[in-house]
């Protein structure tokens, strides 16, 4: 991705984590997307695995944006695939706030 | 009443005569990865027969048995190995050996238990009566730099195979004189992810994710240092993502050949044992998760990554192609055979349960109620190289 697109997405990201929360139902799909698919590298209580830990503490110094982006894009090179066919930027925002404060049962 | 009271004394003595006496052939156990829990069952039965908790952190655990296929050493995500009773349903040891752990194997004398660890990376060797630490091998693979520990394996002479992620090399721990372990060093490739030894104990696999190929050192001849095969089965086409790495770990050789999960691509890869060269693909269903060959190598069974994980697609060795599909439940993590193969069962996660089929007819044999199963394991790998 040249550096304009990502920064376009960069922007994109940044204005929908504006948006409106996931609905309940939503939500508790979410969660439980993160816990056991995600948790299958970060670990379901997300302490890390083969992939880091998601804990508040580990993510604390990194921009929200850039974990989102992370989330959607994936990350090449690291065996972090992009989760877009899964959820939109919202949601992967929405996911990014809960892990950097207290991420739900 | 005397009638009674002889019927009372038959009883009493009964109760006095102590525990009845079994073997452990067809026993096994179910992780339940959220609660902390493992289920015991009996694969004669199809049954459940206790359920034990306080295990800790059970994502991604797994089991290994002793020879006598009485005792299995789980090891849980949270660096905890318990040593479990399975004729007396209980808990026998429980030590929390690390910060993050991944699995573990037990030696070739059944002396030894090694816990593969990611952080802080590297092996331990502990004694399989006590659990009282032997010795450990930091996976340090340049100064200060720590890998991951992936694939470990048992090998012939209470030796030890095991590859490092972040370290891209094999090694190889000789645990003969367990307190001070030797070990040896392989280039590997870059990001080994998991690792299988072959069903006779000679090969050694590490499946590399930073590029095609896999990685392969003969035990018998490990002078001659790691090679790769089934290089560049890309050819550098785009992958597809990978949502979950697949599990080398279970036998998937089978009539001479073996099969392996592609990773990016939606196939299994066939390989000649021989001359360790690739015969074919097959394709699947979705990114193969467990690739693991029935007993008699007739059969393998493939699970697979989200967002296909509901999904079992069957191989038939002798067609060389998928000859059964099934969708047998919500978020299938694992499966075991029968010891000789009559029936699999399979974790259904997200359906809160096992389910048992007939791997002839493909008719569902019954289910077993478990609270997020995962990895399902029979004692019947106390007595196999690399289980």
């Amino acid at each position: 991705m040249s550096p304009n697109k990502l920064a376009l997405a960069l922007l994109a990201v940044s204005c929908v984590a504006w948006g409106s929360e996931p609905n309940a139902a939503r939500q508790k799909e979410l969660v439980h997307l993160v816990r056991q698919d995600c948790g299958s590298c970060h670990g379901m209580s997300l302490k890390g695995g083969l992939g880091p830990a998601l804990l508040p503490e580990n993510l604390r110094d990194k921009p929200a944006e850039g974990l989102t982006a992370t989330i959607y894009y994936g990350r090449p090179g690291t065996p972090m695939p992009p989760w877009k066919q899964f959820m939109s930027e919202a949601e992967a925002a929405w996911i990014v706030d809960k892990l950097m404060t207290a991420f739900p049962e | 009443m005397r009638l009674l009271l002889s019927l009372f004394l038959v009883l009493l003595l009964n109760a006095c005569a102590g525990p009845q006496l079994r073997g452990t052939g067809d026993l096994g156990l179910i992780i339940e990865r959220s609660s902390g829990h493992v289920t015991l069952v009996n694969t004669s039965t199809r049954q459940p027969y206790a359920r034990i908790a306080g295990l800790g952190d059970l994502s991604h655990a797994s089991a290994v048995y002793s020879r006598d296929g009485r005792y299995a050493f789980i090891f849980g995500r949270d660096g905890g190995l318990t040593k479990i009773d399975l004729l007396e349903a209980k808990i026998v040891k429980r030590v929390i050996q690390s910060g993050n752990a991944i699995g573990g194997s037990i030696s070739q004398d059944g002396r030894i238990v090694v816990a593969q660890n990611y952080s802080p990376g590297g092996i331990k060797a502990f004694d399989a009566e006590t659990l009282e630490l032997l010795s450990e091998v930091p996976a340090e693979y340049a100064p200060g730099k720590f890998s991951k520990v992936v694939g470990l394996a048992d090998t012939a002479g209470n030796k030890f195979a095991y590859a490092l992620f972040e370290g891209g090399e094999i090694r190889v721990t000789d645990f003969s004189d367990p307190k001070q372990p030797k070990t040896q060093r392989f280039p590997a490739g870059s990001q080994p992810y998991d690792g299988l030894v072959t069903p006779d104990g000679r090969y050694f696999l590490a499946g590399l994710f930073g590029e095609d190929g896999v990685a392969m050192l003969d035990l018998w001849q490990p002078e001659k240092g790691a090679r790769k095969i089934l290089e560049k089965y890309g050819r550098g086409e785009e992958k597809l993502p990978v949502f979950k790495m697949p599990h080398l770990r279970g036998w998937s050789v089978a009539q001479g050949k073996a099969y392996l999960p592609a990773i990016g691509r939606h196939e299994v890869l066939v390989v000649d044992v021989a001359t360790w060269k690739e015969v074919g693909r097959i394709p699947v269903r979705g990114q193969p998760v467990f690739v693991m060959a029935r007993p008699d190598g007739r059969q393998i069974w493939v699970n697979f990554a989200f967002p296909d994980n509901g999904k079992i697609d069957v191989i038939d060795t002798l067609a060389g192609k998928v000859v059964h599909n099934m969708e047998p439940g919500k978020g299938i993590l694992h499966m075991e055979f029968a010891p000789r193969g009559e029936n699999i069962w399979l974790s259904a996660r997200d359906d809160n349960k096992v389910v048992i089929y007939n791997t002839e007819n493909f008719t569902k044999q019954g289910e077993i109620v478990a609270d997020s199963p995962s990895g399902i394991f029979f004692t019947s790998r106390a007595v196999r190289i690399g289980f």
